[in-house]
């Protein structure tokens, strides 16, 4: 019996201890403002995107970082001749600087794509469209986090 | 395994632009979270999903673990003629599910 709680008293030690340390290396780990760039660099091969056409919409302030509602809209015709081929949507504080990409095509009639996202943190989130006339367009939403995803469980 | 709610208008007029929507069962473990035990929950996610209408690829997307558990995804499709719309989503086991809604356009 007291064996047992010796276990459990170490194991919440154990957490005690774990836990910032958990939270150190998530920081160090996670993406950047400067790893975002690079992420962002290596999708625009770098162009710089026109900051036009693209819409991001997301709550400004949110209380849960889980699950934030997002969706992503660009001004195009989506013809054969004129139509979004890719959105990238890229953030700066999560531990990956990707969010996802969408490969698009003329017979959706409409570039607009909604999900859901996490956020680990307070920050800025990119759009990036490609049209098939090679251009670049962003939009970039701020949103404030009052509890994170990922901190606990 | 892991199952999703599709929906797709069953009937439409003839170039009408409809929504498309998918809900999956899926936990989307991140790769980045520690158990109780300390070591590192590996990595579970839905990585692709992919839109057929009528055999020919529509709509494709790259997903990362920002997407949040039990993703969701809504686009817009032009109804042009009556036909099968499936989606199609893969795991990080490389195990392909799907789901196919019939649409009529009239």
């Amino acid at each position: 019996m007291s064996a047992r709680t010796v276990t459990t008293r170490r194991r919440l030690l154990a957490l005690g201890i774990g836990a910032p340390l958990g939270l150190i290396v998530a920081r160090t780990a996670g993406a950047t403002p400067e790893s975002m760039q690079a992420a962002i660099d290596t999708f625009t091969e770098g162009t710089v995107p026109e900051e036009a056409r693209v819409a991001l919409d997301i709550p400004l302030l949110v209380e849960n970082g889980n699950t934030v509602p997002m969706m992503v809209s660009v001004e195009s015709p989506m013809t054969a001749d004129d139509h979004v081929t890719t959105i990238a949507v890229f953030n700066e504080a999560n531990p990956l600087p990707e969010v996802a990409v969408f490969h698009l095509t003329p017979s959706l009639g409409r570039a607009e794509v909604q999900t859901r996202i996490r956020l680990s943190d307070t920050q800025t989130i990119t759009a990036i469209a490609r049209t098939s006339d090679g251009r670049l367009w962003s939009a970039n939403t701020s949103v404030i986090v009052t509890a994170p995803a990922c901190a606990e469980e | 395994m892991s199952t999703a709610m599709v929906s797709v208008p069953e009937t439409a007029a003839r170039d009408e632009i409809v929504e498309v929507k998918i809900l999956i069962s899926h936990p989307m473990e991140t790769g980045f979270r520690t158990g109780s035990d300390g070591s590192r929950i590996p990595r579970d996610i839905i990585h692709s999903l992919r839109c057929i209408y009528n055999g020919e690829e529509v709509f494709r997307t790259e997903i990362f673990p920002a997407i949040a558990a039990n993703p969701y995804f809504a686009f817009y499709l032009r109804a042009t003629e009556s036909g099968d719309v499936t989606l199609i989503w893969a795991d990080e086991q490389e195990q392909e599910f799907a789901e196919t809604k019939e649409i009529t356009v009239s």
